[in-house]
């Protein structure tokens, strides 16, 4: 399951720009398999939260509506190139994946 | 916002440091950096959506930007981006009106994070894309009406 | 009586509404080209050729935002990691995919389709990555299997991003095959009664139902596309779907018909940035 994260983190002026690519199936629980007509069970992430430096900058809660192979993009004031940008998800099954960057 | 808040952020690490602030009386559930309550995500209307949100009537406000097609390409990838002008923005939500259930993520926001988000979402029909932003203990929205069509050509 | 057969086959063509039937057989395939893109530009002034590489999207502001900013950060990239895994893979022999290809297999997709005169036939990019495998003891993949070809080729392509389509039609084998594809091109076909050119030439443009249709000038130079931005789809196999929308039965992929058919839509691409692999709705 726990495919790579992606996280590209630039700076612009003094915000750092972070772009965040988890790969998920992101299924609402709503949608029918073509093919078994079967409804697919839900498996989506539900929260994902970000640091700086070890500082919480973004918790952010979701439901099945996020697009499949969520993305995610936020700016911070303050950091400078060289932080370290974390980003941690978890699912309704209970995966977890985490992944970090090094600000540029 | 205060420093007592800012370092409650920083210890802040799950959601269960948070509950016990707010527990504690140190943190209003709506100033903490935690997730809206999952009953938010199971609503099925926005009016419980942002009741579950700590936000059950927002003001209509033109500092908050939604930047979405008008109509989408591909209702499974709609790219939405909120930019909210309000000082001291704490939290962005974001909720197309007419999904089954139409909260699709919050955004709670500290410590030199921007009023700002980017994502992709998904749509089930034309509907509205509202957007809810809190800031100082208020609540704010904005809407904009994305529209889904059926088919594409893929050329 | 053979001046009448004569006259009704052009008719075909000519009914189409677009010059190029007036200049018939004999036009090379760059006139061919040149006439087309007059076409387009007389219809449409204010886009710019090489926006045409953006398929509807250059007709459509708003859509082309939404291309943009999904193509800031594709969903897709996990299938292109995927493409570069199978590209990188050895051969059981030891040997590679850059190893078998021209120039590495860099800056090498704009020559596809090429007309292989020892072979006697067009070949496709996809058939020379099946020759490579064939030639050291592998499988060839399925044609229009997503999963092999489709990622392999996802990243494969990505190589030759910038390098500019270029394809060439030399001899009278290599034009036979061209104007087969051409043929193939403006024929009416199916329930629908509707050719290639139906839409993409004379309706490029305008809508079909909710749909703004692309010109087939820039069609070819960015595939394979993700659908929805997960699901993968080889140019061929949108034929596939082409053929089945006009309700025709579609050649097979990889058949004489169907690389004809490639040979002259790439050519109409000839000059225009090869860039892979793109998202469309």
């Amino acid at each position: 399951m726990a495919e790579p994260m992606r996280i590209r983190a630039t700076m612009a002026g003094d915000v750092a720009d972070v772009k965040v690519l988890m790969n998920h199936p992101m299924e609402t629980g709503l949608r029918k398999d073509a093919k078994t007509g079967q409804l697919v069970p839900a498996h989506y992430i539900t929260e994902v939260t970000a640091t700086v430096n070890g500082t919480s900058v973004l918790q952010a809660g979701m439901s099945g509506g996020v697009s499949k192979n969520p993305y995610l993009g936020f700016k911070v004031k303050g950091p400078k190139a060289g932080d370290k940008v974390v980003v941690n998800w978890v699912d309704n099954k209970g995966d977890k994946n985490s992944a970090e960057a090094t600000i540029a | 916002m205060n420093a007592l808040r800012r370092n409650v952020l920083k210890g802040a690490a799950g959601a269960s440091a948070v509950a016990v602030a707010v527990a504690a009386g140190l943190l209003k559930p709506t100033q903490a950096l935690a997730a809206a309550p999952r009953s938010a995500f199971e609503a099925k209307n926005v009016g419980d959506a942002m009741k579950d949100l700590g936000a059950a009537s927002p003001a209509d406000s033109k500092d908050i930007t939604i930047k979405a097609p008008d109509i989408a390409e591909n209702g499974a990838v709609v790219p939405v981006e909120v930019t909210s002008a309000i000082a001291g923005t704490t939290m962005i939500a974001i909720l197309a009106e007419k999904n089954a259930t139409p909260l699709v993520a919050d955004f709670s926001l500290a410590n030199g994070a921007q009023g700002f988000v980017s994502t992709r979402i998904k749509m089930g029909q034309t509907s509205l894309v509202r957007a809810v932003v809190t800031a100082g203990g208020k609540s704010y929205t904005a809407a904009k009406e994305v529209k889904v069509t059926i088919g594409g050509c893929g050329g | 009586m053979r001046q009448q057969i004569i006259t009704k086959l052009l008719a075909g063509v000519a009914g189409l509404g677009l010059a190029l039937g007036a200049v018939g057989a004999y036009a090379s395939p760059e006139s061919d080209r040149q006439e087309l893109i007059k076409y387009y530009q007389s219809k449409y002034p204010n886009i710019k050729i090489d926006d045409y590489v953006y398929g509807a999207l250059a007709f459509d502001e708003d859509s082309k935002a939404q291309y943009d900013a999904i193509m800031e950060f594709p969903p897709y990239e996990a299938d292109i990691d995927a493409g570069r895994k199978l590209w990188e893979t050895p051969f059981k022999n030891g040997k590679t995919y850059a190893s078998c290809l021209p120039n590495g297999g860099k800056n090498i997709a704009g020559n596809y389709p090429m007309f292989d005169e020892a072979k006697g036939k067009v070949v496709t990019l996809n058939d020379a990555i099946n020759d490579c495998r064939t030639a050291n003891g592998e499988e060839a993949y399925k044609l229009g299997d997503k999963n092999t070809m489709g990622k392999l080729t996802a990243y494969m392509r990505t190589l030759s991003d910038g390098m500019l389509m270029n394809v060439k039609v030399q001899g009278p084998k290599a034009m036979a095959a061209y104007e087969d594809g051409k043929k193939s091109f403006f024929t009416r076909k199916g329930q629908l009664n509707f050719a290639c050119a139906s839409c993409h030439v004379q309706n490029a443009g305008t809508r079909l139902r909710s749909e703004l249709i692309s010109p087939a000038v820039g069609h070819t130079v960015h595939w394979p596309v993700f659908r929805g931005g997960d699901n993968l789809v080889m140019l061929q196999n949108r034929y596939e779907g082409c053929f089945k929308q006009v309700r025709a039965v579609p050649p097979a992929i990889g058949s004489t018909t169907m690389n004809n058919l490639e040979y002259f839509h790439s050519s109409l691409s000839n000059g225009l940035p090869m860039k892979a692999s793109v998202f469309r709705k």
